[in-house]
């Protein structure tokens, strides 16, 4: 009975849960911690893994893998330079396409468009971003492909054949193609989270941009756009990531030739095409390493492109965004 | 909660243990199909024993059976003297099933063309270059050929389809073998690469002036409009069961039974077929498995082949077949 009156009183009560807590908190930390860590170690040990594996390749070509563009699996001599120039064009071209696309249609959904649309919208652009890669790859093999072909390139090759990206001969699958499937699979991507970051954009930006007798499209650009710099940066390197690691859907409609050319409408490879394509039937050990070190200029790229781009963020994003006094 | 998991994976482990015998199988995806319905039907000639096959590519059954993580492996093409060199211990190469390659295009009016090795080769080097130069009109009179670009598409991924057609390019083109060789996987001179053969025939199908290269199965299941070829013995040939079992049977068939049947000599032999083969361990590591793994092999030689035609694979003929059981039965377990 007497432990009854003192576990009963509030204050005890309190206290009890106050350690509890205290524990629970730590606990929650510390989990938290760990997962935050292990991702940042999954990434180390997919590098380890690369590098052990391609150490053969390493070893036997040293530089030369960056430079040449020599890929013979018969002479097993091994020059990754055509798939680097392949996956840097086809992500840059993507971009291209899809960066003022997304940006637009964010700017629309959330400044713009009546609140009825916005939903509907939405909707189809997320169904966008689920659409499987093989499935896109296999609507632009078949449809998409031929369509440009018959009745995109031979008027782009009219009007601007004098240009050397589009002198050639083009037969339907080339960089441009690859590059315009990669941007469909992107704009995504980028639209959802500038949609988000647009939304964030506290209303009393906008009022103050009205209030100092700014029009509709300067208010977007003075007030949402310049603040929003940051964030939008982030939406097209989420953006550029998918591309440049993209697969299925490139590898149906780029062409699949090894060669470095300036026409957008010649054939092209990209690194991750070659690995899924090779890979199984990599009969010998140096070919494997071979394509083992092709993934990892693969991880290059992408560390290399994501620290370009954080840097930059700082340069430029930085400056506009004034301290609060 | 974790009891109740623990017991019932346990139960389940039990289950598969006591009744039946797990044999592990793994490489080329070229006589998946087949070997899917060997080890269906024979899992009703013997219960006891149940055959997993991954259609990983030849390149993965070679390194799998080497790793000796699999069973038996399986591959479209002969695996080379140095990997075999590998080996903890003897691979017997076991040939099965041959099926054909055959080059497919896409011309206006579907003519019935007519071509020969030589001329293959060139339009594959990218030496020719128009559907109306004279190589090509010379070996089909009558047939009106547009003056308009040879875009050739070839396979963008390693497969046994590629082997055997750049194995046969090598063998009636000099030229080829000193630039180009035969693999898997090759350094194309010219054309569009497309992957699998769904992607060659779909890239064919939609480029008008296009030419590429598919298996006979896949062109007959796809009504693809394919070419007849020269062979060695100066005959124009339509690839067929019926010719590729003829260039089977009159192929040069070594001991090892590491053979190419390119360009095979017969009358009525289709110049461009090749064959697959099982890889199994001369020594198998474990009796009871070794056993079973040897009366499936047996099976499949004799009852096996006769399932073979209906989807498409030539089989085996008599003389090759009275030598592959004969080496069946040297494997000791």
């Amino acid at each position: 009975m007497d432990g009854q009156l003192v576990s009963s009183h509030p204050l005890r009560r309190a206290s009890g849960n106050l350690a509890r807590r205290a524990v629970g908190d730590r606990v929650f930390q510390w989990l938290t911690l760990v997962m935050a860590v292990s991702v940042f170690v999954l990434i180390i040990l997919i590098g380890y893994e690369l590098a052990h594996g391609s150490h053969l390749a390493l070893r036997k070509f040293g530089w030369r893998f960056l430079t040449s563009s020599n890929w013979d699996p018969v002479n097993e001599q091994y020059g990754a330079l055509p798939f680097i120039f392949g996956t840097l064009v086809s992500s840059g071209l993507a971009l291209a396409i899809a960066v003022p696309l997304s940006i637009a249609t964010a700017v629309y959904l959330t400044e713009i468009a009546p609140h009825w649309l916005r939903q509907v919208l939405t909707l189809f652009i997320e169904l966008l971003a689920a659409v499987p890669s093989v499935i896109l790859g296999f609507w632009g093999m078949y449809i998409m492909v031929p369509f440009l072909s018959a009745n995109v390139f031979p008027h782009l090759q009219k009007l601007l054949g004098f240009l050397p990206l589009f002198r050639g001969p083009s037969y339907g699958p080339c960089m441009l193609s690859g590059g315009i499937i990669l941007a469909i699979m992107v704009v995504p991507i980028i639209t959802s989270v500038s949609r988000e970051i647009l939304r964030s954009v506290p209303g009393l930006q906008r009022e103050a941009a009205f209030a100092l007798g700014a029009t509709r499209w300067e208010v977007t650009r003075i007030a949402v756009l310049s603040y929003a710099k940051k964030g939008l940066f982030g939406a097209v390197i989420l953006g550029l990531g998918r591309a440049l690691g993209e697969t299925m859907a490139v590898t149906m409609v780029i062409g699949n030739t090894p060669q470095i050319g300036a026409s957008l409408l010649s054939p092209g490879y990209t690194m991750a095409s070659a690995i899924a394509n090779e890979f199984t039937e990599a009969t010998t050990d140096v070919y494997l390493s071979a394509l083992f070190e092709l993934g990892l200029v693969l991880l290059g790229v992408t560390v290399l492109v994501n620290a370009l781009a954080q840097l930059l963020l700082k340069t430029f994003a930085g400056r506009s965004v004034k301290p609060q006094n | 909660m974790i009891v109740g998991l623990v017991a019932g994976g346990c139960l389940l482990a039990q289950h598969v243990a006591v009744g039946q015998m797990l044999i592990n199988g793994a490489g080329a995806t070229f006589p998946y199909p087949l070997y899917s319905k060997w080890f269906d039907q024979y899992a009703k000639v013997d219960a006891s024993v149940r055959f997993n096959y991954q259609s990983i590519g030849s390149g993965g059954g070679q390194k799998q059976i080497l790793a000796q993580t699999v069973d038996f492996g399986a591959s479209d093409g002969p695996m080379s003297d140095d990997n075999l060199a590998k080996a903890p211990g003897k691979i017997l190469h076991i040939p099965t099933v041959a099926g054909a390659v055959v080059v497919t295009y896409n011309l206006l009016g579907q003519p019935k063309l007519k071509l020969d090795g030589p001329v293959v080769a060139d339009i594959f080097l990218g030496k020719i270059t128009k559907w109306n130069d004279a190589r090509i009109a010379g070996l089909n009179p009558g047939v009106k050929l547009p003056d308009a670009d040879l875009v050739v598409v070839h396979r963008s991924d390693g497969s046994g389809t590629s082997y055997i057609f750049t194995d046969y390019l090598s063998t009636v083109s000099k030229d080829w073998e000193a630039t180009v060789g035969r693999n898997a996987s090759v350094k194309w001179p010219t054309g569009l690469g497309a992957k699998g053969n769904e992607g060659v025939a779909g890239q064919v199908k939609n480029l008008p002036g296009s030419i590429g290269y598919v298996e006979l199965a896949y062109a007959h299941q796809n009504k693809l409009p394919f070419a007849e070829l020269k062979n060695a013995a100066g005959i124009f040939v339509t690839a067929s069961l019926e010719s590729v079992t003829e260039a089977l049977a009159t192929a040069k068939i070594p001991e090892d039974f590491r053979f190419s049947m390119v360009n095979a000599p017969g009358d009525k032999a289709y110049p461009i077929a090749g064959v697959t083969w099982l890889l199994v361990y001369e020594q198998q590591k474990d009796p009871a498995k070794g056993q079973k793994l040897v009366e499936f092999l047996n099976w499949s030689m004799t009852k096996g082949e006769d399932l073979a035609a209906s989807l498409d694979y030539a089989p085996v003929p008599p003389s090759l077949k009275e030598r592959v059981l004969a080496r069946i039965k040297t494997i000791k377990y």
